[in-house]
């Protein structure tokens, strides 16, 4: 596929702006069980407030995906059967959630756990919605996988945990170690399962040939002609333009921006007591993710491509 | 049930364009709005077209047969298409089987195009929604046209009759009895979708006539030669 750049930017922003809030639940679950020291609750509402900023961002990000973005609204329309459109319900409503989490905090309201805990399961429903867009098309053999699912959640938790972390330690508030290493433990599991699929997706055998493609069996079908001279929306939206070779080096790029960067610098970060360097960390593997998320679009090998191979 | 489809037959196909341009022809003029082209007489020309002809070399030189391959909306009886679009602007009509889309719900998401393994969906450019073959249904049901006439303007213009038109459901239809009779198979049956549109294959030809039938021995009149004479008849 070519990847989108409205798209890229939709699934990672939407990935930290969930991470985030599931950090910020969980710490307040924890610090209600005794587990932890209570954080001054302007962090919860300072942390809710940047989570409807980043989901509001991949919000805004997904229009420039459309063609006509003032219908947008009728995408709520078929969520019987859309995917797509069960996520264009659940991600207002989450921010809806995760905005009226933030402002209960702030108010000093009894029940934040409450609301928390629903918005904690919508935020859930988001992933699965936003990684089934992609899961649930069969003949994107790259994308028709269970860990498509798990690396959106993983990959989503570790950024959204990285910034809490980063966040904590800018506002000089308790639980940054804690924060710091389970975001360091949710990258290496969000690493361990990423190698997984790509070397699931390596080993994968197109199901659709040329063969299949025009139904004749023969071991030898060269296509001479597609039909036309120039490009067309087929040939420009389902391949990416560029070598293996810039493939290869994105992939190690994702895996060490998105990966290894950021656990060596929050481990650094943790033990100079620099805030800075978490805050880098954040950063850095935000990049990285919207690099191995360009990567994931790339990756995939849409079996449309047999028929425009060739112009003449 | 009705299911409406094309069965194109590759044994006749001889990669004319002739139902390439008589669909863009129909299909530019109506009330959905025109078919947009950018740069049609000049560098990297682009454009929307809801039929195409693909070239394919089957075998190794000498051994090569050319095939001519058109390809448009299958109009596949369990399109992928349809269930991902959010909106609604992608069904599948009930009564006749054909997948269409609503430019006035489309939001140009491309989703739908993402979920169609055959490559057939085109976003327009200009007017920003998906477009596709509907089988020329603005035609096929107008009463004004003579009968003969209510068929997809490709089907009309193809010389060769490669194309032929009909219900897939009605066993005694000629797309049904073509597909029947002519081993009619569907594309990329990998992935369940039940293409409607079918292919026939190609076929050996051989001539029939035995040598005495062609030299017209029999003929009783007994007025012509052997063979044509070439030249202006005495």
């Amino acid at each position: 596929m070519n990847p989108a750049f409205s798209v890229v930017f939709l699934t990672t922003l939407l990935g930290a702006g969930q991470g985030l809030f599931l950090a910020l639940f969980v710490i307040e679950g924890a610090v209600a069980a005794g587990l932890l020291t209570a954080p001054a609750s302007g962090f919860y509402s300072c942390g809710s407030a940047t989570a409807v900023i980043l989901l509001g961002a991949g919000l805004l990000a997904s229009f420039f995906h459309l063609g006509h973005p003032e219908r947008a609204w009728r995408a709520a329309a078929m969520w019987r059967t859309s995917w797509l459109s069960r996520e264009v319900i659940v991600l207002p409503l989450f921010m809806a959630l995760v905005a009226g989490y933030g402002w209960m905090h702030w108010q000093g309201q009894l029940g934040t756990l409450t609301l928390g805990l629903i918005a904690a399961a919508v935020c859930v429903l988001l992933f699965v919605c936003t990684a089934m867009i992609y899961a649930c098309i069969k003949f994107l053999q790259e994308w028709a996988t269970p860990l498509t699912l798990v690396n959106f959640t993983l990959l989503g938790c570790a950024s959204g945990v990285m910034l809490a972390t980063a966040l904590a330690a800018v506002r000089g508030e308790p639980n940054v170690a804690v924060l710091g290493q389970w975001a360091m433990l949710l990258t290496v599991a969000g690493m361990a399962t990423r190698i997984v699929s790509l070397r699931r997706n390596a080993a994968l055998k197109p199901k659709s040939t040329l063969q299949s493609a025009i139904g004749i069996q023969h071991p030898k079908v060269v296509q001479k002609a597609q039909g036309f001279m120039g490009g067309s929306f087929n040939t420009r939206e389902f391949f990416h333009g560029r070598g293996p070779g810039t493939l290869r080096m994105v992939k190690w790029l994702f895996i060490a921006a998105a990966f290894v960067l950021p656990v060596v610098l929050v481990k650094s970060g943790l033990g100079a007591g620099s805030s800075a360097l978490l805050v880098l960390a954040f950063a850095v593997q935000f990049c990285g993710l919207v690099a191995e998320r360009w990567f994931f679009f790339a990756q995939a090998n849409h079996p449309q491509n047999l028929y425009y191979q060739t112009v003449s | 049930m009705t299911q409406l489809a094309l069965v194109i037959d590759l044994n006749v196909c001889v990669g004319c364009h002739a139902c390439v341009t008589s669909c863009k022809e129909w299909n530019t003029s109506g009330e959905a709005g025109f078919m947009s082209d950018d740069n049609p007489y000049d560098r990297d020309p682009t454009g929307t077209f809801f039929n195409r002809v693909q070239t394919f070399e089957v075998g190794e030189f000498p051994d090569t047969q050319t095939v001519h391959f058109p390809k448009s909306c299958l109009h596949c009886e369990d399109p992928p298409c349809v269930p991902v679009c959010p909106t609604g602007a992608s069904y599948k009509r009930p009564e006749d089987g054909i997948v269409l889309v609503d430019y006035d719900k489309c939001i140009g998401c491309k989703y739908c195009a993402w979920a169609c393994p055959y490559g057939v969906r085109e976003l327009d450019e200009h007017q920003k929604v998906m477009k596709k073959c509907t089988l020329c249904v603005d035609r096929i049901y107008d009463e004004k046209l003579p009968e003969s006439e209510r068929k997809p303007s490709c089907v009309l213009a193809c010389p060769t009759n490669a194309r032929l038109y009909g219900d897939i459901h009605d066993e005694e239809s000629i797309v049904s009895k073509a597909i029947r009779e002519a081993a009619g198979y569907q594309l990329m049956p990998e992935w369940g979708t039940q293409p409607a549109n079918h292919y026939l294959p190609r076929r050996k030809t051989e001539a029939k006539l035995p040598g005495d039938v062609a030299a017209r021995t029999d003929n009783p009149l007994n007025i012509d030669g052997p063979a044509p004479v070439s030249g202006r008849a005495r």
